[in-house]
């Protein structure tokens, strides 16, 4: 079963930007686009299970802050060696002032 | 005296990750994550400015070195393009694999293709290679490309200035790889599917080096040489240079870049030729920073580092000795001194390093740094 998860303040995370979310003993980076969208996606790189809200967020891609390994956020999609393996990618809204994601 | 088995398939391999050095949670010095994006922070034109000038040399030097042939006024020409080719390559390979001295991808993929084929690194081997020298940097039996391994092959680090080792290792390698195979060390850091990747760029530089030598045959003259490959040798000397220092008679085995990487001051025509790789214990804690911002990052966090050696000269002073010590006493390494403004050492995290070693008390072991 799904459910819809408050994880943060829309303004927590700046534009262009990344947060780290916990819940339930796991953990997922939520993201802010430049064109103001917010999406999500595991927390953890698939490539040696580093947090991906330490990395760079330019565009539509997050760079992992271990070996610079690309993903594109929107669609988990692994876009640079060393990471091969993509990201799970999780629903996102917007309701009122609050980021909300499905897991 | 501890013995140790760099291979990345013997005991110590194994034993890095059982006791869970291998692939661990590494000491970062904190900085506010305003100021981490900033530093992060991707653009293309001092890159773009540094490769103009870099390739304008080359150009300019290998073309005054061919209209100057076979006289001796074209040697200072090749050493001059032997060490871009030969070294500068080296920093152009490595930055650009990490992707980060230009803000546009296919630049730092242009550079780095480039790069590898002069240092004769598959460009995709190397790629995970490197990868690995990151997650577990001077761990015995993981890491890769520890340069002074313990003992010290003084002879082996003498000979590569002048290529010799590592140049013929790899034209033996690109021979095995286009010929379809992978070396067995290679195979366990390259995931399969990238596989097909390693030959095929090793076929298309056996096309390349088999053209420079049928040249060569043609014009029964080296020229051609002079120009592709051999400054792979004759310009190799100041990577190695720069290069030993980097972590040579630092610790082994601990996941502090505090204890094992060294930060040299350099003159600018080396940190031209380094891209700034100088500043190697902050590019080893935050390889996200481009080269070009490594000097705001060393001003930044200098407060938790120990003291920056102040100049290749200083640094080889302080290297050469310990290196010397351990051709007989494996275990000893140089320790050195923080700051009182940095966090201490946490010589728990680092048991099998400080601890065991300790207990050999034949000798010194953690040798403090001038
Ligand atoms: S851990 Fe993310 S690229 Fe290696």
């Amino acid at each position: 079963m799904t459910n819809w998860i408050d994880a943060c303040g829309a303004d927590d995370i700046e534009e262009e930007d990344v947060i780290r979310f916990d819940h339930e003993g796991r953990t997922f980076a939520i993201y802010r686009s430049p064109d103001d969208n917010y999406f999500c996606t595991d927390g953890l790189c698939s490539h040696e299970q580093v947090h991906l809200a330490d990395g760079l967020v330019m565009d539509h891609t997050i760079e992992c802050p271990k070996h610079n390994g690309q993903f594109d956020y929107r669609s988990g999609e692994a876009l640079r060696a060393p990471v091969c393996v993509n990201l799970a990618t999780y629903p996102v809204k917007v309701e009122g002032d609050r980021v909300l994601i499905e897991i | 005296m501890n013995t140790r088995d760099y291979s990345l398939l013997g005991p110590d391999a194994a034993r890095a990750v059982d006791t869970g050095l291998a692939a661990a949670d590494w000491y970062h010095t904190d900085i506010p994550r305003k100021d981490m994006k900033a530093l992060m922070k991707r653009e293309d034109q001092p890159a773009i400015r540094d490769t103009v000038l870099l390739f304008g040399l080359m150009v300019v030097f290998a073309a005054l070195g061919i209209a100057l042939w076979p006289s001796l006024w074209s040697v200072p020409f090749w050493l001059a393009y032997g060490v871009l080719y030969g070294s500068a390559m080296d920093s152009r390979w490595h930055e650009c694999g990490h992707g980060t001295p230009f803000r546009t991808g296919r630049y730092n993929d242009w550079v780095y293709q480039v790069a590898s084929f002069c240092m004769v690194r598959n460009p995709v081997s190397w790629r995970w290679s490197h990868a690995r020298h990151h997650t577990d940097t001077v761990i015995v039996g993981r890491d890769p490309e520890i340069v002074a391994m313990r003992p010290p092959a003084l002879f082996r680090i003498f000979i590569n200035l002048f290529g010799v080792l590592d140049a013929l290792q790899g034209w033996k390698r690109m021979l095995l790889n286009a010929s379809g195979r992978l070396d067995p060390e290679e195979a366990t850091y390259i995931p399969e599917s990238e596989h097909p990747k390693v030959i095929r760029v090793a076929r298309i530089w056996v096309v390349i080096y088999a053209v420079t030598l049928t040249l060569a045959v043609a014009m029964q003259s080296i020229l051609p040489l002079m120009v592709i490959g051999l400054p792979r040798l004759y310009g190799a000397w100041h990577h190695v240079m720069t290069g030993v220092l980097q972590h040579a008679g630092l610790a082994e085995n601990v996941i502090d870049h505090r204890l094992n990487s060294r930060t040299v001051y350099m003159n600018p025509v080396s940190r031209f030729i380094y891209w700034n790789m100088n500043y190697h214990v902050e590019h080893h804690m935050f390889p996200m920073v481009p080269y070009h911002r490594l000097p705001e990052l060393h001003a930044m966090i200098k407060h938790d580092l120990p003291a920056a050696n102040p100049s290749i000269w200083a640094a080889y002073r302080e290297v050469l000795p310990i290196l010397r010590r351990q051709l007989a006493y494996h275990d000893d390494f140089l320790t050195r001194t923080l700051p009182e403004t940095a966090r201490p050492y946490r010589a728990d995290l680092h048991q099998s390093a400080l601890g065991n070693s300790a207990a050999d008390t034949s000798t010194p072991t953690a040798v403090p740094a001038e």
